[in-house]
């Protein structure tokens, strides 16, 4: 019988998933008591560069608005977190958040030397390397490869996306990325595919081939176990139209249905604004506030946001002066976001930008971005930080 | 000489050393000695063809304009206009230009020249806004692809994209930026641990006032060189750039370096030390002649040992190419070249970093390789593999799950559409010898050694066409 199928009109969705059940047994093995206790991190990254000067304001500093003529926040408008710093009007979503104590804002967050390229300086926060140093695995990949308790699915980090990112690709562990699970399912539960795995059990070895087939393997039995999961599941909460938060709220399925997995990746892109920053800025930051509070809610509603810990990031922040066209060029240290509803220490952590004492314009960092990952390594996903980090860092008291 | 065997060491050969090989050209080498067929190899590979395709005087144009407008203080509206064209046309240059390497790979009849200017480009990772510095830094790897590794060195060294790419330009007398000299011994010539932070440090003295000027020509601009004394590896002098390039080669942890990297390129990710060794003496002793190397490796009999045969992951761009060189495969909107480059994780003139592509099994992870087993059938067939096996009722639901997917996405998106390329199936059979059967493609096609499940998958296929798409589809076809 010559059957025709497949691939048709399916669009580029990457990755897939294959038909193993044989794959799907440690999961039952898994004691409930355990899967009760699972906690999540989803890291957030904003591409391009976020303005963090324009993100979390500093009105109570004069020397702000005087950098900043032409772009800065009017203190009028903006939403005060305390005497000093505030949020951008376009986050008036995370108002609530902040005010039920689920987020908290690191500033100056950054490393030595820093690079203000932005495939290099992203190369540097996603790999946790120094600036002079290059690896070819991210700090969440060598998570995975830690083979740890709480590491140990293929499944264990998920980027809702076409491709995935170096932060989650490890040396012989890797996260998987995917977009739409039904698309996935359904793309790749196909015959040809099939027949490719069925009885291959000569090709599990160490070598190339071996490596193909068990990533293949991986995918097939993440992408069933992960549809066979989810696909019950139907969220109550609405959520704005964007991009960013349809990302969300796949995670929010994911999480909420229960899925095994630790890591969530999701980004949003397009804030390098050299030009005219007032509206593309405040476009994406409605976005982000207005995705994350839905989200956030949307986890507190189905009871997961005491397990959920939420982390955002850019590659560097922006100048402390403005420049000619109304834009900011790259700058260094910038402010983290971190959501969750077991924070130690809520709204806002640590000390002001210091806008007095610049190193050649730019803010110089308080905290080292390698703190926070090892602060979540050691207290979130229970490793020793010092063994994906490759030296060990002093933790903080956010969690 | 065995017939079959001389035919699949061919094979591999031309998979290794070029992208891939025609069945008519493979029949008509294969009746050669070995030997014979690598100088042929060789000799095809004489001929350098440089891309022209960035318009030399524009580029220069732009470049004055821009120091102008970069000298200026307060820009008018009119010239922030003419810097964001400038920008605009540069970006829309450079990508015609990646589109224009991978065109020369898929056409080349220059196999190992192309092949080689692909390794150099990954070994000299680079990054340039500016399309005219990287056609021109391109144009000097394929020139010097299989010549002098010092002339390629010294040429890569003072070319402008490279200068700005790690910082030379602002490499002066009194104000040292490090950059370029760590680079060029930790990533370009010795390695990691064959140096001190002090050979650095005087490799970086040696190297300030080499620099590019306003209408991007190299300069040596001798009021900004440092003319102390420098140590350098226990040797002292006055050192200029290229006095420190001939010390850097005088040691032969530097023909090793290369000899390593090339070896876990053309060879195994793995490397045998023995045959490195081996390779490196000979690149030491011939003075760094490139081709030479080149030659002593596709003479060796290791080089055609099971171990080394359809054994390594392609990259990205030597799946592209060689799916497209094989099939002769059109791209009515070559702009897909590109997002297919990206989504597999090797955007040619886009390295990660300056450490360039790692390679290996990092260019799998679940969406690149399940992507990979989509292309070919993109590509080749308007997205269906046409399977001939058993239907059991779980697949029938699939299938009737995707028609209904098909028909929801109708609307939104067609492979076709995307992807947009025709293969030139008339072309592709011609090749093929008459009564050729499925299964003899199959083991044309495919670089590893067919196994049972393959055979068995393949037997009862009919057509050839259905056939090479299956096969270009399989975890096996990402192997060479």
């Amino acid at each position: 019988m010559n059957r025709r199928n497949f691939l048709r009109n399916t669009g580029f969705v990457a990755a897939g998933s294959l038909f193993v059940p044989a794959f799907m047994k440690p999961l039952e093995a898994m004691a409930l008591d355990e899967l009760s206790l699972y906690k999540n991190l989803v890291v957030v990254q904003l591409s391009g560069g976020n303005d963090g000067l324009n993100t979390v304001i500093p009105f109570g500093n004069d020397i702000y608005y005087q950098k900043r003529k032409s772009i800065a926040i009017k203190p009028e408008e903006v939403i005060k977190l305390n005497d000093m710093q505030g949020l951008n009007p376009n986050m008036a979503a995370l108002q609530e958040i902040h005010d039920q104590g689920w987020m908290t804002i690191i500033n100056d967050v950054g490393y030595p030397n820093p690079d203000r390229s932005h495939f290099r300086s992203m190369d540097i926060w996603q790999t946790g390397s120094d600036s002079n140093q290059f690896l070819s695995t991210g700090w969440i990949g060598r998570y995975l490869d830690s083979n740890c308790q709480t590491c140990k699915f293929p499944y264990t980090a998920i980027e809702v996306d076409d491709s995935l990112s170096l932060a989650m690709k490890g040396q012989t562990k890797k996260g998987i990325a995917l977009k739409d699970p039904g698309a996935l399912y359904r793309n790749t539960n196909d015959p040809f595919f099939k027949a490719m795995l069925q009885n291959d059990k000569e090709h599990l070895d160490e070598d190339n081939l071996g490596y193909l087939y068990k990533t293949m393997i991986e995918t097939s039995s993440s992408a069933n176990y992960i549809q066979n999961t989810s696909k019950i599941y139907q969220s109550k909460s609405t959520y704005p139209n964007s991009g960013f938060a349809n990302q969300l709220k796949t995670v929010s399925k994911f999480i909420s249905s229960g899925l095994k997995t630790r890591v969530y990746y999701v980004s949003l892109s397009g804030f390098d604004t050299h030009v005219n920053q007032i509206g593309q800025q405040g476009n994406l930051l409605k976005q982000y506030g207005e995705g994350m509070a839905a989200f956030l809610k949307d986890l507190k509603t189905n009871n997961k946001l005491d397990d959920t810990l939420v982390i955002t990031f850019s590659e560097f922040g922006r100048r402390v002066e403005q420049n000619a066209s109304n834009g900011t060029d790259h700058g260094t240290a910038n402010n983290m976001f971190v959501f969750g509803g077991k924070l130690k220490k809520q709204g806002i952590f640590n000390a002001a930008p210091n806008l007095s004492d610049l190193d050649t314009g730019d803010l110089k960092y308080q905290l080292d971005f390698r703190q926070v990952y090892g602060t979540i390594l050691d207290k979130w996903l229970d490793v020793n930080n010092a063994d994906i980090l490759n030296k060990k860092f002093n933790t903080l008291d956010f969690i | 000489m065995n017939a079959k065997d001389n035919f699949l060491k061919v094979k591999h050969l031309y998979n290794r050393a070029g992208f891939g090989i025609s069945y008519a050209e493979l029949e008509k080498l294969s009746r050669k000695n070995l030997n014979k067929v690598v100088d042929t190899l060789l000799k095809d590979s004489q001929k350098d063809d440089p891309i022209k395709l960035v318009n030399d005087f524009e580029s220069k144009r732009q470049l004055l304009v821009q120091a102008g407008l970069y000298a200026k203080k307060d820009l008018t509206d009119e010239e922030k206009k003419m810097r964001q064209q400038i920008v605009r046309e540069q970006n829309e240059v450079s990508r015609d230009l990646n589109i224009a390497f991978v065109n020369q790979m898929i056409n080349t009849a220059a196999p190992l020249r192309e092949k080689m200017t692909l390794f150099w480009h990954g070994h000299f990772a680079c990054r340039s806004n500016n399309p005219f510095f990287a056609q021109q830094l391109n144009n000097i790897q394929r020139t010097n692809a299989l010549g002098s590794f010092k002339t390629l060195l010294v040429e890569v060294s003072k070319s402008p994209a490279m200068l700005q790419y790690l910082n030379n330009q602002q490499n002066r007398k009194g104000k040292p930026n490090e950059n370029f000299a760590r680079e060029l011994m930790e990533l370009f010539t010795l390695g990691r641990g064959n140096y001190t932070e002090q050979d650095i440090k005087e490799s970086a003295r040696s190297f300030t006032g080499w620099m590019y000027d306003k209408d991007g020509s190299f300069i040596f601009r001798q009021n900004l060189h440092d003319t102390g004394t420098k140590t350098f590896f226990g040797k002292i002098g006055n050192f200029e750039g290229e006095n420190i390039i001939d010390i850097i080669l005088e040691k032969p942890e530097t023909s090793q370096f290369i000899a390593r990297k090339v070896y876990k390129f053309f060879v195994n990710d793995n490397p045998n030390e023995d045959h490195v060794k081996e390779l490196a003496t000979h690149f030491y002793n011939s003075k760094y002649d490139i081709a030479s190397m080149m030659k002593k490796m596709f003479t060796s009999d290791w080089f055609y040992s099971p171990e080394n045969v359809g054994t390594k992951i392609k990259s990205p761009a030597e799946f592209l190419v060689g799916l497209s060189r094989e099939f002769y495969v059109t791209y009515n909107k070559p702009q897909v070249l590109i997002q297919l480059q990206s989504s597999l994780g090797q955007y040619l003139f886009n390295p990660p970093n300056v450490a360039g592509w790692p390679g290996g099994q990092s260019w799998i992870d679940s969406s690149s390789l399940m992507l990979r087993m989509r292309i070919p059938s993109l590509v080749l067939n308007d997205g269906e593999i046409d399977f001939s096996g058993k239907a059991d009722p779980e697949d029938e639901a699939v299938i009737a799950l995707s028609r209904v997917a098909t028909t929801n996405a109708n609307a939104n998106s067609k492979p076709k559409s995307y992807v947009n390329a025709n293969a030139d199936w008339p072309k592709f059979l011609g090749t093929l010898p008459k009564g050729l059967t499925p299964l003899a493609l199959t083991e044309f096609l495919l670089q590893p050694k067919l196994n049972d499940k393959i055979t068995t998958m393949v037997s009862d296929n009919k057509g050839l066409r259905s056939t090479a798409v299956e096969i270009t589809s399989m975890p096996e076809y990402q192997l060479c």
